[in-house]
């Protein structure tokens, strides 16, 4: 059964549509992040899921159940807010039980659940503080308990570590994904940041401009994105295009970069070959060009190139180097202590297994 | 040049404002300790005129009329703008149009205000007439010249006149408060009493204190108000100080007990304004160390 199924939502505000026709399955105990630009809907989506504006038309269905006339507080969901939006004006104990109080739950429930939240979250000593004596962390816990007490069908969460620190940041979010391997509930995550998608996610749905462009796996998202957005979007750096034509040769399938003297001739895996004598858009990302003697994978020998150095960036843990091929600008991610001069030309090898085709006029990928 | 014409459009108005305030207020308090009748002399008489003014009946009525007053006109005048500021916070249509209606009364003058409530609270030609002209023969509504409901009429029409300036601040205050608490309060299933009650209405009381100040120092300064409605009575059921002091001072031509009375006043007010003060500077100093 489905915990999340949003059919075809659309959005309009006057004459903007914010919702293009959305749809997303989400299965039990997914963790799904909703990533995308900031203006791609996908705020306004999770208010749609909360209940907390209507869709000009589409359904939304949590545990099995339309919920489109349903109120928020009768959605079975929780939500966490990326302002954390604690009542200022009470205690964190009562912060936490606020919900509780509003559906009656008994009293004895109620102490119940907040000690076992507040062992979770290991919050117990703030219980009795305003949340204007608290820190950005905690108030950020503060939220997720207030969330984690109703134990709903559905976790929201509204780009909630947008205001931490970085170095908070990413404690926090370890913390959210542990909490996700213990307690195994549904959670939906919207965030702009695409670190945060790859590194939580089950599944990730990437939006542009009102529309889900591919909803799948990290892995996928990364090596195989739907189109030309999608590849830019995630990864930093994003993954290098390339303008390129297909060839069939008697040695196999090549792509050539550039023209006359600048053009490099790449091969390509035999799975390119239905497209040969067409002009494709060749995806690369950056961590599939390293120094000459890297190998990838398995691989014995691979592709090895020689190509002008524009500029290297050390950044400690890789250099980042960039390089022109065929012309075109490229990035390459090699290792720390490569740093090929600027102005000189190096031997880059690189990893064609994981080379993306794209039609240059749909921008989808067609290999 | 520019600098001459900066130092001529702050400085003068500054200066002349402040003098005018503070000379006054010094020259007020000096002739509250002196002998002076119709005409300001110099001399000591040290607190007498003080003695003098609490010792009357005029000045003790008009100070327990004040008290009176003054806490039915901040609560329901509150009171009364916090409610339309509810009711127009509810994303209504006409929104600005209601809101510059209930704000007019602000622009026009205590004196006016004044008038125009004595003409409808005269019986004889307001409220009752109208009602009785329907049929309904029997109704009364004669506060205007009953000697215990008659403050109850200047706290009308001071609510009449202030309450849509208490509704522009509290309008102001809702909303400012955040979007995402409102969210969070829907999703936990605050019904719309518990939102407000529990919610939105803890986050406005710097708002509401403010409000009350404002108000409270309206009250203690009324004059014009009372001059124009009710002239202090009938008898003295509706005297207040500034009346007391403008009695001693142009009526009974004793300007040192006149300002005496009005020093009282001063002592008054800053009686409010002072804790105000501390209270604004103590939550300055909270949120600079936080």
């Amino acid at each position: 059964m489905a915990a999340l199924a949003i059919r075809d939502v659309r959005k309009r505000f006057g004459t903007t549509e914010v919702l293009k026709g959305v749809g997303l399955e989400i299965e039990n105990g997914e963790f799904t992040v909703i990533v995308g630009p900031s203006g791609c809907g996908k705020s306004t989506l999770l208010n749609i899921i909360a209940g907390l504006e209507k869709p000009t038309s589409g359904t939304v269905e949590i545990g099995g159940r339309i919920v489109d006339d349903v109120a928020p507080k009768d959605r079975d969901i929780a939500m966490v807010f990326q302002s954390y939006a604690l009542y200022p004006s009470m205690t964190v104990r009562q912060n936490i039980v606020f919900g509780m109080e509003c559906r009656n739950v008994p009293k004895p429930q109620r102490a119940e659940a907040l000690a076992r939240v507040a062992r979770l979250l290991q919050i117990e000593p703030l219980l009795d503080r305003k949340p204007a004596q608290l820190s950005g962390g905690q108030r950020q816990r503060v939220a997720m308990g207030r969330a984690l007490v109703r134990d709903p069908l559905l976790f929201l969460f509204d780009e909630p570590l947008s205001n931490l620190d970085a170095k908070l940041r990413v404690e926090m979010r370890m913390e959210i994904k542990q909490l996700h391997h213990r307690i195994g509930s549904t959670m939906v995550y919207v965030t702009h940041d695409q670190i945060e998608a790859m590194t939580m996610a089950t599944r990730i749905a990437v939006m542009h401009q009102g529309e889900v462009q591919q909803f799948a796996d990290p892995d996928t998202v990364y090596n195989r994105p739907a189109n030309l957005f999608v590849a830019g979007f995630m990864g930093a750096p994003p993954m290098n295009i390339f303008s390129a034509r297909v060839e069939a040769t008697p040695n196999g399938v090549q792509a050539t970069i550039g023209q006359g003297e600048n053009a490099v001739a790449l091969a390509l895996p035999d799975t390119c070959k239905p497209h040969a004598g067409r002009a494709v858009m060749l995806g690369l990302r950056p961590d599939c060009i390293a120094e000459e003697h890297r190998r990838f994978g398995a691989d014995a020998a691979g592709l090895t190139i020689e190509a002008p150095v524009e500029m290297s960036e050390p950044t400690g843990a890789e250099t980042i180097v960039v390089l022109r091929i065929g012309g075109e600008r490229a990035l390459a991610r090699v290792s720390p202590d490569t740093r090929p001069a600027a102005g000189s030309r190096a031997r880059f090898s690189l990893d064609m297994r994981r080379v993306c085709l794209f039609d240059p006029g749909t921008g989808m990928l067609i290999a | 040049m520019r600098r001459i014409a900066e130092y001529v459009t702050i400085w003068v108005p500054l200066l002349l404002s402040a003098g005018h305030v503070v000379l006054f207020t010094a020259w007020t308090t000096w002739m509250s300790f002196t002998p002076s009748t119709l005409m300001p002399v110099s001399g000591w008489v040290g607190w007498r005129n003080y003695t003098a003014v609490l010792g009357t009946r005029n000045w003790s009525i008009a100070f327990d009329n004040l008290l009176l007053f003054g806490a039915g006109f901040v609560v329901l005048t509150a009171l009364t703008g916090l409610g339309l500021a509810i009711l127009l916070d509810q994303r209504i249509r006409g929104e600005n149009v209601l809101r510059s209606v209930f704000l007019y009364p602000m622009a026009v003058s205590f004196v006016v205000t004044g008038t125009v409530w004595s003409w409808l609270l005269n019986p004889g030609m307001g409220v009752q007439k109208l009602v009785n002209g329907w049929g309904w023969t029997g109704f009364r509504f004669d506060w205007l010249i009953d000697r215990d409901m008659a403050i109850w009429t200047v706290v009308i029409a001071g609510i009449w006149q202030a309450s849509g300036f208490a509704m522009a601040l509290f309008l102001a205050g809702l909303r400012s408060v955040e979007g995402d608490l409102i969210k969070a309060a829907q999703i936990d299933g605050a019904g719309p009493i518990r939102l407000y009650t529990r919610v939105i209405l803890p986050s406005l009381w710097p708002i509401a204190v403010a409000v009350f100040v404002i108000l409270l120092q309206f009250a203690i300064k009324t004059f014009d108000l009372v001059r124009a409605l009710t002239g202090g009575g009938p008898g003295l059921a509706t005297q207040l100080p500034a009346l007391v002091v403008y009695d001693f001072m142009f009526q009974r031509g004793h300007i040192g007990r006149g300002s005496a009375a009005a020093v009282l006043m001063l002592l008054t007010l800053l009686g409010v304004l002072l804790p105000y003060g501390a209270w604004k500077l103590y939550r300055q100093r909270r949120a600079a160390r936080a």
